[in-house]
């Protein structure tokens, strides 16, 4: 086997790298190195994310089973810097004293899921994918119930884990399928085969549906709130942006490439995800009190809209999903970022106990609105360009309709997302939540969010860049 | 820098500054900034006319065009004809005298004028955009902080109109974005590039069964924010329960954006649709202005009457905007300019009734012009004005528009126009006699006596305004021309497809 290029497989290799040092570091120090290690940990995934963004060599490996373009590569980088947020965000929990002994693992579980994500976007072959998957999934299972003594968080683990079984039976039966009716597994090679037989449209179905559990498309959804709300507030941040934004990404590369003969089929039935995935996530998100049920209901609408880009199915399209998946990066984690800093000081996490927020938290206060109106879509924040460019992308088909449902979805999203903004800013209660100072980096994390949402929208060469990257796909 | 980028800026710079500053200078600082804007303003009009006078025709002066998003060929690009040049000027005389309305503002002082400013800042973008996209992005940069000054400074039932009227306007801006988009994907059927640009737009014909669908959702998107009845519901109970000064400038000012862009984008760029949907809407149009002045009658709280009587007059807008001749669309023009004027001016003197009496109620008040012969003689201006009163600027306005819709022959746009007049009369009833049961006769509540009349900054804000309304109805020559000259090439266009 030639492995003279294995270069290629650069992002892959250094994630490798960072996991196994930890892994030995672990063994081998002291218990009171750890607190250290979790520094160095965090450095070494700094190090790892900004070495993605050097030139890179494109190209295929293992006779096509793996292939890295210019815009995978990009795909992976906005992957690494939200994990790279979620590490800033995760300190104050970690160096808790329950989670005293185990904070690496923390750190090994979630690097061996940005690994599967990697491999799994960067797949050419259907095995390899699913291979990705699976190694993307099972830590995170472990992740959601990493709270062992927290009733909620030992649920939300089973239930992620048992559904997600399911969801990947389902999506491995309609691999199986796939490979019944064209002869291979290979990305290049089914893609020639495929002819709108009923077995082949019944396979992207199934595959569809495998993805569509990971995105939380309705009706697909139902784990999500409760393993949001149970599994710990970090981790429920990374699932919903990382996890989802990996699972977008593989779910476009393979709709826009494989089954691109296959939109017919796969077109009216995003479709109607899509508005049942707006309409409901929305309709819920209204009711819930816990933030984090909310935020799992919002994430659930706003994957609604990310599916209208998909209709389109342009390759301007595909660069607004991409876009929306950055932008949605920052603004989710953002929100997160400041739930997860209150609930680890104070414990609450409910909308009520945010009454009055503003008059002894103001810069928290301003972060979150900065992020709940980026997530609802008001200019200039990132969130608004990011949602009228997926509306254009639709509209340039002429579906209007589609547009006028979502954007009145979008109104019914301000609504619930003022309700926040009413509580922190409006209610004014006696006994508000104390001031609470972050730590140092989960204070860096959010400040990186922040400049993300001011930016990313004004700052037209970005959306260019990730456009010039969408065309040479 | 160029000009008129200069008028967002300044906003934002005063807005930064005043973020850095301690509580008790944010209010001058705010003073400076909106003087500093209304120079500015003023030294735009001067200019404008200057180039007008050397001879440059072109439509819009002080033009920047820079492209922002290729793709879609989204530019930032600003530009003034006659219109935009009013209303600036109108934005920032408003803006100006807002400040010191709202100068005894003492909760979180520093968040209300960060706030106001920012409303501002998208009230003067919107009116220099030429590009749908950064009108619309300025559009909805304006309506959004509405709810936190209404929710936070409000008075009342604060929460649930800030709510409504946040969410009513938004909806309102996704029909528009519907509306827009449509524009745009239609905007280069003979194989052009497509454009946001609406002058670019306007010189195009938008095939007509498109104008059929995106008329009403663009004319309706903007009609809400212009008070279009039956969608007019947000305007009295938000008026009612904001403070002075953002009632002062969302009556005053945000609300004419819906007029200016129902007239300049919606019946201006798809004129067959406009005449498809005339009938429609200049039925809800009259219905709004009688409507709303008989709302008027029934209300017994101040900011309810001056809300009610915003539907209505705001309703001559529209109703002027669907007349589809020069001077009609004239009159439009002139009357969101008075009756911003006028608005402002009634605002303005029910936020310093009310924050010396504590009440609105007209039934528990009498004999106020006794105890402040200053505020009650303004408030009997600006009702005269408001009725329409010879010498003061709403009958410049109002008469132009009548004046236009009368060009129009049919028997159906007549009836309507008679109707549209005859609520002036209502109009006189009510603010008569709210004037009346509130300033003469005998002091009602022993309390009153002791109050004081007009401070100094109260002083400020109602003599100029009323000095401009004044000034308006009395030497209106030179604006009506520069609106009339404004709206000819677009006019033009307008009447040739």
């Amino acid at each position: 086997m030639d492995l003279s290029n294995i270069i290629i497989m650069r992002n892959e290799l250094s994630l490798i790298v960072v996991v196994l040092l930890l892994l030995m570091a672990e063994i081998f120090s002291s218990k009171n190195a750890r607190y250290m290690l979790l520094n160095v940990a965090t450095g070494l995934f700094a190090l790892h994310t900004i070495l993605g963004f050097l030139p890179a060599e494109t190209g295929e490996l293992f006779g096509g089973m793996y292939r890295n373009t210019p815009l995978i590569i990009l795909m992976k980088n906005i992957l690494n810097i939200g994990v790279l947020v979620v590490l800033f965000q995760v300190q104050g929990w970690l160096k808790k004293p329950e989670n005293n002994n185990r904070s690496l693992e923390f750190y090994l579980l979630t690097f061996s899921t940005l690994m599967g994500m990697s491999y799994m976007i960067s797949a050419g072959d259907f095995l390899m994918l699913y291979l990705g998957l699976e190694l993307a999934t099972i830590p995170i299972a472990t992740l959601a119930a990493y709270d062992v003594y927290r009733m909620k968080s030992t649920e939300a683990g089973i239930k992620l884990i048992l559904l997600a079984a399911l969801s990947s039976g389902i999506m491995l039966y309609g691999i199986s399928l796939i490979y019944g009716t064209t002869g291979s597994l290979y990305f290049n090679e089914v893609m020639g085969n495929l002819q709108m037989n009923p077995l082949q449209i019944l396979a992207t179905v199934f595959f569809i549906s495998g993805l569509a559990f990971k995105i939380s498309l309705v009706p697909f959804h139902l784990w999500t709130a409760d393993v949001y709300e149970g599994a710990p507030t970090n981790v429920t941040g990374y699932l919903s942006v990382i996890s989802k934004g990996a699972s977008v990404f593989v779910l476009i590369t393979i709709l826009f490439t494989v089954f691109k003969e296959m939109s017919d089929a796969w077109q009216p039935l995003l479709m109607v995800m899509a508005v049942v995935t707006m309409v409901v996530g929305n309709l819920f998100a209204i009711r819930q009190q816990n933030l984090q049920r909310f935020l799992a209901f919002s994430s659930i609408a706003q994957a609604g809209f990310i599916l209208l880009g998909m209709i389109s199915g342009t390759t301007y399209g595909m660069a607004t999903v991409i876009y929306f998946i950055l932008v949605y990066v920052f603004s989710n984690l953002a929100a997160f970022g400041v739930v997860s800093i209150v609930k680890n000081a104070t414990g609450k996490d409910s909308i009520d106990d945010y009454n009055g927020f503003y008059s002894t938290n103001p810069m928290l206060s301003m972060v979150m609105l900065l992020a709940l109106f980026s997530l609802a879509g008001i200019p200039p924040l990132a969130g608004f360009f990011g949602k009228f460019f997926l509306f254009a992308a639709v509209a340039e088909q002429g579906m209007y309709w589609l547009v006028l449902i979502a954007v009145i979805n979008t109104i019914v999203s301000l609504y619930y997302y003022l309700l926040v903004v009413k509580a922190i800013f409006v209610v004014r209660v006696d006994n508000p939540i104390e001031p609470i100072k972050g730590e140092l980096l989960a204070r860096v994390g959010l400040v990186i969010t922040v400049i993300g949402i001011l930016v990313i929208g004004i700052y037209s060469p970005i959306f260019e860049w990730v456009q010039a990257l969408s065309f040479g796909l | 820098m160029d000009k008129l980028s200069l008028l967002i800026w300044v906003p934002v710079i005063t807005m930064i500054v005043m973020a850095f500053v301690n509580d008790s200078k944010v209010k001058w600082v705010g003073a400076i900034g909106a003087a500093v804007q209304l120079i500015q303003s003023v030294l735009l009009l001067f200019s404008f006319f200057a180039a007008r006078e050397a001879g440059d025709t072109s439509e819009m002066l002080f033009t920047t065009d820079i492209v922002w998003y290729k793709y879609l060929n989204i530019h930032y690009a600003t530009g003034v004809d006659g219109v935009s040049i009013a209303l600036i000027l109108l934005t920032s005389i408003i803006v100006f005298t807002g400040v010191f309305a709202s100068w005894e503002i003492k909760d979180r002082t520093k968040e209300f004028f960060i706030t106001l400013y920012m409303l501002a800042t998208g009230v003067f973008g919107f009116f220099i955009s030429l590009d749908l996209f950064t009108m619309f992005l300025f559009y909805e940069l304006a309506v959004i902080p509405m709810y936190l000054l209404i929710g936070i400074w409000g008075t009342g039932p604060k929460e649930y109109s800030a709510m409504k009227l946040t969410l009513m306007l938004m909806g309102a801006s996704a029909f528009l974005l519907v509306g827009i988009l449509g524009i745009y994907f239609n905007s280069a059927l003979d194989g052009g590039q497509l454009t946001f640009n609406f002058i670019e737009i306007s010189k195009i014909d938008i095939p007509a069964s498109a104008q059929y669908f995106f008329f009403p959702l663009t004319f309706i998107g903007f009609g809400v924010l212009g008070a279009l009845y039956p969608f007019h519901t947000w305007s009295p109970d938000g008026h009612a329960s904001a403070p002075t000064a953002v009632s002062m400038l969302h009556a005053g000012v945000l609300m004419k954006l819906g007029g200016y862009g129902a007239l300049r984008i919606a019946v201006m760029l798809m004129p067959e649709g406009a005449h498809h949907y005339q009938w429609i809407f200049i039925i809800l149009a009259t219905i709004g202005a009688v409507y709303g002045a008989f709302g008027a009658i029934w209300q017994k709280d101040l900011k309810y009457i001056n809300a009610y009587s915003s539907v209505s007059h705001l309703a001559f807008i529209l109703f002027a905007a669907l007349m589809f001749n020069q001077v009609a669309f004239e009159g439009a023009v002139l009357q969101m300019i008075s009756h911003g004027l006028i608005t402002a001016l009634f605002f303005a003197l029910i936020g310093m009734i009310y924050s010396r009496t504590k009440t609105r109620n007209i039934n528990e008040m009498g004999g106020l012009m006794k105890v402040m012969p200053v505020l009650g003689v303004a408030y009997f201006i600006a009702g005269f004005a408001s009725l329409g009163l010879p010498g003061f600027s709403a009958f410049v306005a109002e008469m132009t528009i009548f004046v236009g819709a009368f060009q129009n022959e049919q028997m159906f746009i007549r009836v309507a126009t008679i109707l549209v007049i005859s609520s002036i009369v209502i109009t006189a009833v009510y603010v008569l006699r709210a004037a009346g049961t509130m300033l003469m006769g005998a002091i009602k509540n022993k309390d009153f006596e002791l109050l004081p009349d007009a401070h100094w900054y109260d002083k400020v804000a109602v003599f100029v305004l009323i000095a401009v309304i004044a000034g308006m109805g009395m030497f209106p020559n030179w604006l009506a021309t520069m609106i009339y000259d404004g709206l000819g090439p677009m006019f033009e266009r307008f009447v040739a497809n």
